[in-house]
């Protein structure tokens, strides 16, 4: 019985019959696909009238809300008809400042952003490189304790100790001896860092091993052997982290503390002064900055951490775009493209700037911004000079 | 009968050898290599990729305790540790609630409800793990943390297991979420396992005036456990592979732990967070000595399960 049945249905097949259907799913399908192909413009590239560049840069998510901010201004900006050139659309993929360096440096990306400067190893392993500060960041310590209010006076020290679960509970001497009349828990503290490679975590480190000598080097790191703690992904990882745990403490850079609205301690400057992390303490701590490297040589001692000055924020670091001097090294580099990626390193260090502040990143100072322009002029593409305008 | 035995196995005894059907036949049986071919192939990229780890850190890998990218160390005995306890902990929660449900729907259901259910049950399999991952971030870690991990604690506080203060995203948390994600695994091929019971077993025990409660101990379960033991070494395979709901509960914490209650790190998860940060050929080298560390385990967790109920179920068809 069986036999016969199948047979049939072979045969059925076979004929035409049944195969009608899945003719007709297979026009449906194909006149789908050619209708989203021509709508999203896969098959007639330049249908808008404007050519289009797309440069690519991973890295830090520090400065990461200002240049997902650039690239949305910029595509604007460069898609009207009066502004000469192609459409430029800037993709910055926000994913560490360690990955951004193993990027950039596997040539993968167009530029990266780091807020660590680049060591003497990882400078030998990708020549070549620019140092392009494109602004400058705080990392605030922010916690989550019911009963305190923001602005809890921490010392740095205090700090690293607690980072270190040398102080684990909020109502230890060290901290109740900075805030007479603060009533503290008595309950344990809990520590979130970065669980990923992050310039922010190699920021706070050095900052620790700074004014703590109990916070080794073997401890300064974008990625460290942490003693304590709960890991989470990203500044906003951590930050989410921090919310969402009761009596933690977190480091967080002050963009992603102020758009969540997060309590943040005040801590004690160089010059023995509270401060709280904000805009103008920041750019206090960067004015401090005497007389930077060359953009093309080792910056790997920068630091703004610490900075003297009485308003100065002591956890303050600049942040870099990695760009290579000449642009052929990379294998989808085009002159085109190279004088619309110099373009837009220059609004970024210009123009791009304004954008700054509403989104709580202080402005470049005139020294760096004067700096950069010679970084951003001395790009080649095969040798050639780039005008940026 | 015939002809059908020579449609289907027309590789041997070929009636029509026409060109199409030679055409037809290389491209499958290139197709059905080629799968073979990629696993070989990626075993060797994997290999090729980790040999600097394999080559500076040799045995000392799998027993060393620190992950540290400032000083270039790196050992895995923290990720399998964690990986062994979520994975534990998954099994000791899982296994008898999949175990009831599968005895519910093969014994005890009715029909009516029997179709639904299995369903739903099954459902919950092709739930995307990101998603119990955000469940777990959201709902799962602030319940464990309020309500569940004190619960525990007042109770079986004395045990070093248990204890630290509570905080949702730890090993526990990762492990419960591992529970319910391999319950649907356990509990379907459990069920079949049951199913394959033949009636006559269960005929033989009522008849010998047992109830309902000892033929299933009995005559049921007895007969299916190598079936049921395969299907928990299957939720096992998923357990040990699982990233991103672990990820995203588990703490992230490179080190040991004493406690359930405080954070840590399963090879998988390690890797899922760390894969884009691996700046030197040796971390790179680290994270892909891990990858083939788990590729073997899951190998062979799954191999031997399949053995186990392949062999149950086969034995199962032919008693009946």
């Amino acid at each position: 019985m069986a036999t016969t049945e199948e047979m049939e249905k072979l045969q059925r097949g076979r004929s035409g019959r049944g195969r009608l259907p899945v003719v007709v799913a297979v026009i449906v399908i194909a006149v789908i696909l050619i209708a989203v192909a021509a709508y999203a413009g896969w098959l007639f590239p330049s249908g808008g009238g404007k050519a289009k560049v797309t440069l690519n840069g991973a890295g830090a998510t520090f400065p990461c809300p200002l240049i997902t901010k650039w690239s949305s201004e910029y595509a604007n900006m460069t898609k009207s008809t009066t502004i000469p050139g192609p459409q430029v659309t800037v993709n910055y993929n926000c994913v560490g400042s360690g990955a951004g360096v193993s990027q950039i440096t596997r040539r993968t990306v167009d530029f990266a952003g780091s807020d660590a400067p680049l060591s003497p190893s990882e400078r030998a392993a990708a020549p070549n490189l620019l140092h392009i500060p494109e602004t400058i960041g705080a990392v605030t310590a922010a916690y989550n304790v019911a009963e305190l209010s923001t602005g809890l006076k921490l010392t740095g020290f205090t700090l690293a100790e607690i980072f270190r679960g040398t102080i684990t509970q909020w109502n230890s001497p060290n901290i109740s001896a900075d805030n007479v009349g603060v009533t503290l828990p008595a309950r344990p503290i809990q520590v979130v860092h970065r669980s990923d490679s992050s310039g922010t975590t190699f920021v706070f480190t050095s900052y620790l091993h700074l004014v703590n000598p109990g916070w080794t080097a073997s401890l300064v790191g974008k990625a460290p052997n942490w003693p304590v703690g709960i890991g989470a992904q990203g500044n906003a990882g951590v930050a989410g982290k921090i919310q969402t745990t009761p009596d933690s403490i977190g480091y967080v850079e002050l963009a992603y503390t102020v758009a969540n609205n997060m309590k943040v301690a005040q801590l004690k400057n160089h010059d023995g002064q509270w401060v709280s992390p904000s805009l103008a303490a920041t750019a206090a701590a960067a004015a401090a900055l005497a007389s930077p490297p060359p953009p093309d040589g080792d910056w790997s001692s920068v630091s703004i951490l610490d900075a003297p000055g009485a308003t100065s924020y002591p956890i303050a670091s600049l942040t870099y775009l990695l760009v290579y001097k000449e642009l052929n090294v990379l294998t989808a580099m085009d002159g085109t493209k190279a004088q619309s990626f110099v373009n837009f390193l220059w609004w970024a260090i210009h123009g791009g700037q304004d954008l700054s502040e509403p989104l709580t990143f202080p402005r470049l100072t005139t020294g760096l911004v004067t700096l950069n322009e010679g970084a951003i002029r001395s790009i080649t593409f095969n040798g050639q000079t780039l005008n940026p305008t | 009968m015939h002809a059908l035995r020579i449609l289907r196995g027309g590789t041997r005894a070929r009636l029509s050898a026409t060109p199409g059907d030679l055409v037809f036949e290389g491209l499958s049986t290139l197709v059905a290599l080629s799968v073979v071919g990629l696993l070989v192939v990626i075993t060797v990229i994997l290999y090729l990729v980790a040999q600097e780890s394999i080559r500076v850190n040799g045995l000392r890998f799998l027993t060393d305790t620190i992950w540290d990218s400032v000083s270039q160390r790196f050992g895995a005995a923290p990720f399998i540790y964690g990986m062994l306890v979520t994975s534990g902990i998954a099994l000791l929660l899982g296994v008898p609630v999949s175990l009831g449900i599968a005895i519910f729907l093969s014994e005890l259901a009715p029909p009516w409800l029997r179709i639904p259910l299995t369903f739903i049950v099954e459902l919950l399999a092709a739930v995307p793990s990101v998603v119990y991952g955000l469940w777990g971030i959201f709902v799962l870690g602030p319940a464990m943390r309020i309500y569940i991990e004190p619960g525990v604690q007042s109770v079986l506080g004395f045990l070093p297991l248990f204890q630290g203060r509570p905080i949702g995203s730890d090993v526990f948390t990762a492990g419960v979420i591992l529970a319910i994600m391999i319950i649907p695994t356990i509990s379907a091929v459990s069920r079949e396992a049951l199913l394959a019971v033949p009636d006559s077993q269960r005929e033989a025990a009522l008849s010998l005036g047992a109830t309902r409660w000892e033929t299933t101990r009995l005559a049921v379960l007895r007969y299916a456990r190598a079936g049921i033991f395969g299907a928990s070494i299957l939720g096992l395979g998923r357990a040990v592979g699982e990233t991103m709901a672990v990820t995203m509960t588990i703490g992230n914490r490179a080190a040991f732990f004493g406690s359930l209650f405080e954070p840590g790190q399963t090879i998988a998860s390690q890797i899922a967070g760390r894969w884009l940060d691996a700046s030197t050929p040796l971390e790179l080298g680290a994270l892909v000595e891990l990858g083939l560390i788990l590729m073997l385990v899951s190998l062979i967790i799954n191999a031997f399960a399949r053995l186990l109920v392949g062999r149950f179920l086969r034995v199962g068809e032919g008693a009946e």
